[in-house]
């Protein structure tokens, strides 16, 4: 496959500290296709955030290399938005002006020419936050939305300068399980609609499945790719699907892999022998 | 100064949180303990004017004793003046010993302390808290001379610069400087690391980095330490008075006491305090206005 958005080849990522290191990367390789939306699962210490962190350039790799385009990545850039968990939003600016942050940014404005431009990127400011529901919000803080009204001023911010791929790490890990089915639905639309790449990082398998066009498993010590899974489920999807026999299998799968992959089993065993010394 | 963001993610449980805990505080019990259980609530609020009410008791009571005190005739007036005796004495020194000059050049002397330590001490720890090798370098030798006495610097300050205005600013500079370094770099490490990387993914450089997210972002915690600083230039100006002064609120404290004039000595003491105070509600009057978004959670 000579068409990959993104071509992981082989990386490795050890982070060395004083006492120790740590293997939290070990040859991983994946190619993602252009517009696909791919997420990520695994049991916590997979390295499934350090790998979004190398894509994105604010981790450097220790071993291997990551095409973009064909091109290597180094540092971060604008075609690589990326969608933080929390704290990431401004919050001594507007929703309108965290939207348009990158606006002041030199690397922006370079490519913006000419009065029109500038129109156009207010325009399109005003459409994302209408897409994202927040047209009544432009001028408040932050401090003054939901958890969820943050995380989708954080996307629409995160879509500004048009990236051809989004980054999201753990976006929604913080939000109640209603805001999260809405966010869902809200993120499979920005998809169809931007032809971004996508690549999703949770530790929500459902989330997972009912997001991905592919499921990636990793697991942990050393981190790597376990295995891949397509997701059976038609393009169009909605909250219905997660019901079917399909989407519950494939849950069930995946969980009892994370559970393998994970080694955690013994645990059970060893709370099975501390209960029978207390009885 | 990131309570309002660790707030923020968790603004809608409470809502939720105040629904359940509806029940439990509309059971029957006697009026007087409800009272009793708000008031020690652990980090529990209370109405505005309570609070008013507590703060004016809290300032006013010492008073109250110390005018009783004196009243029952206690005190030796010598060691202790009367409220009165110092009231007294406050408008005299207003009106025949010069009280305006005295104050005017001690919140001079004060401010253009605090201001060239500031002035220096902004960008530094700004670099500081933003360059590992500038850390690396600055740092252990700032925490070094912060705990050299700033009095003992006088003997020096006298031989080196003099006896004219500029030893004093430069003793309550010394005194303030090195502290407000420290903290400013503590308040710029304290920028949240997303909001860096947030900016990076967008394709800031260093320079924008710096100037778009790192300041605003720390703004809020700097004027909180130049607020606190402030308050301890002030203590230092009794000390910066001590060379060779001949006016000034802490020279008249020391001149007082050479003639154990200690009504003068409350007074002055007391002048500082409430201009100590008036500087404090400004600096925070100040932060409410700039900054509104801090508040509005």
């Amino acid at each position: 496959m000579t068409d990959a958005k993104i071509r992981i080849q082989q990386v490795g990522k050890t982070f060395i500290s004083d006492t120790r290191e740590v293997e939290a990367l070990q040859s991983v390789s994946l190619d993602v296709r252009p517009n696909e939306f791919i997420t990520f699962v695994g049991a916590s210490g997979c390295g499934k955030s350090t790998l979004l962190r190398i894509i994105a350039g604010l981790e450097t790799l220790s071993r291997g290399e990551i095409l973009l385009d064909g091109n290597p990545v180094d540092g971060p850039g604008v075609d690589r938005a990326m969608v933080f968990q929390h704290y990431s939003l401004y919050p001594w600016l507007t929703v309108m002006k965290n939207i348009k942050f990158c606006r002041q940014l030199k690397v922006i404005s370079d490519t913006v020419r000419g009065d029109g431009d500038v129109e156009t990127a207010s325009g399109r400011a005003d459409a994302l936050l209408s897409l994202m529901g927040l047209t009544n919000f432009a001028e408040a803080f932050p401090s003054q939305l939901s958890g969820g009204m943050q995380q989708r001023v954080a996307i629409a911010r995160a879509l500004m300068p048009k990236p051809a791929t989004l980054l999201m790490d753990e976006p929604f890990g913080a939000l109640d399980a209603q805001t999260r089915e809405v966010m869902h639905d809200l993120i499979r639309h920005v998809h169809k609609l931007e032809k971004t790449t996508i690549l999703f990082v949770t530790h929500d398998v459902e989330e997972a499945i009912y997001l991905g066009s592919r499921v990636v498993l990793m697991a942990p010590r050393p981190g790597r790719i376990d295995s891949i899974y397509e997701v059976p489920l038609p393009a169009q999807r909605d909250q219905d699907m997660k019901l079917s026999p399909e989407f519950t299998a494939l849950k069930r799968e995946i969980l009892t892999r994370i559970r393998e992959t994970s080694g955690m089993q013994t645990d059970l065993d060893q709370l099975a022998k501390l209960t029978a010394i207390a009885g | 100064m990131t309570a309002h963001l660790s707030l923020s993610a968790n603004t809608n449980l409470e809502p939720r949180a105040a629904v359940a805990a509806q029940p439990v505080s509309a059971e029957p019990a006697p009026v007087a303990k409800t009272r009793r259980a708000r008031w020690w609530r652990i980090r529990g609020d209370l109405p505005k004017t309570t609070v008013w009410t507590l703060a004016a008791a809290g300032l006013i009571s010492p008073f109250i004793l110390w005018w009783a005190y004196t009243a029952l005739g206690l005190a030796d007036p010598m060691f202790m003046p009367s409220p009165g005796d110092v009231l007294e004495r406050l408008g005299r020194w207003w009106s025949s010993e010069g009280l305006l000059t005295d104050i005017g050049i001690s919140v001079w002397r004060v401010m253009a302390g605090f201001g060239a330590s500031a002035l220096l001490a902004l960008p530094l720890g700004l670099y500081i808290g933003t360059y590992r090798p500038v850390q690396a370098f600055l740092e252990p030798l700032t925490d070094f001379i912060r705990y050299m006495p700033a009095v003992a610097f006088i003997p020096l300050v006298m031989l080196w610069v003099g006896i004219d205005e500029g030893s004093k600013v430069l003793i309550i500079f010394i005194g303030t400087f090195f502290q407000m370094v420290l903290m400013v770099a503590e308040d710029v490490r304290r920028v949240p690391m997303t909001q860096i990387e947030a900016a990076q993914t967008m394709g800031a450089n260093r320079s924008e980095i710096v100037k778009l997210v790192i300041l605003p972002s720390a703004r809020p915690a700097i004027l909180d330490t130049l607020r606190i600083t402030c308050g301890w230039a002030w203590t230092y100006l009794v000390v910066a008075e001590l060379v060779a002064a001949n006016s000034g609120l802490g020279y008249a404290i020391l001149k007082a006491q050479r003639y154990m004039h200690t009504d003068k000595i409350f007074a002055g003491i007391l002048l500082i305090g409430l201009i100590g105070l008036l500087t404090d509600q400004a600096f925070r009057w100040l932060s409410r206005r700039a900054f509104p978004w801090r508040t509005q959670a």
